[in-house]
């Protein structure tokens, strides 16, 4: 079956992206196709590569990227969520005149059209939050 | 775009301010309109307060979003329900909400009402008529 997966919710405070990570690496074990993950909301935090947590926990934002090496999975951030919090690549800087950036390479910032586009293509969409 | 068209649901369930669930629905239903899909918005619990008229969001300091609704015909959203048991569990009627409208091509341009009441059984039924529920 064909997935995409919508993540609401940040890092940590959650486990809205735990979930979805356990349910996605499952699903792409058992021989399922995941067509995109989408970060909405305060979920665009899991994309930060400045994210440090203490040495004995996880860290999810390395762990999706892992993931996403592994099985070149397709993971997008909203732009219009990312602006509102801060979450930045080259181009948003650019744009708005940010002097910094914080996305990970294996994320991309893009419009919520890739959201509408992946409930289309995709056999299922689900969604992890509240 | 696509040629597929699916029953897209937006299931709206929290009231419009307090957490940014509502307006960034909102935002999504507004993108998704350039797609072609067959939509409807569904308003439960807390969610039919985001429907409420004269919202006056200024002693909070936050935008008050709620004007957007009524362009929602505009954007060819000509679906909305709202839950029935879930107004009046609030105290709230029809009366208290926005009038929310669509103008209907076929028939000169007439305006048609947007809201439809629903019971909480036929708004599970609904969502299991939908293809893809996004749930806010």
């Amino acid at each position: 079956m064909k997935f995409s997966i919508q993540i609401n919710e940040g890092p940590f405070q959650h486990q809205a992206s735990d979930s979805a990570y356990f349910f996605t690496k499952t699903a792409l074990e058992k021989g399922h196709e995941i067509f995109r993950v989408f970060f909405y909301h305060d979920g665009v935090n899991n994309s930060t590569r400045l994210t440090t947590p203490p040495q004995d926990d996880r860290n999810v934002v390395e762990r999706w990227a892992d993931l996403a090496e592994k099985h070149d999975l397709d993971m997008v951030v909203c732009v219009a969520a990312a602006q509102r919090r801060g979450v930045v690549d080259d181009g948003e800087a650019q744009r708005n005149g940010k002097d910094a950036t914080n996305i990970h390479p294996k994320f991309r910032i893009s419009g919520l059209g890739q959201l509408v586009e992946a409930a289309i293509q995709s056999d299922r969409l689900v969604v992890f939050g509240d | 775009m696509s040629e597929t068209v699916k029953k897209f649901l937006y299931l709206n369930r929290r009231a419009p301010y307090g957490t940014i669930y509502a307006w960034e629905s909102l935002e999504v239903v507004l993108i998704g309109a350039a797609f072609d899909q067959d939509v409807s918005l569904a308003f439960i619990d807390d969610g039919v307060y985001q429907l409420t008229k004269n919202q006056d969001t200024a002693a909070i300091g936050m935008k008050n979003f709620s004007p957007t609704y009524a362009a929602l015909g505009d954007y060819e959203v000509k679906k909305i329900y709202v839950e029935k048991e879930s107004l009046e569990e609030r105290g709230l009627t029809l009366d208290d909400l926005q009038h929310l409208v669509w103008e209907d091509e076929d028939e000169d341009w007439a305006e048609k009402d947007s809201i439809h009441l629903v019971s909480r059984a036929e708004m599970a039924a609904v969502m299991e008529d939908s293809d893809v529920v996004f749930s806010f």
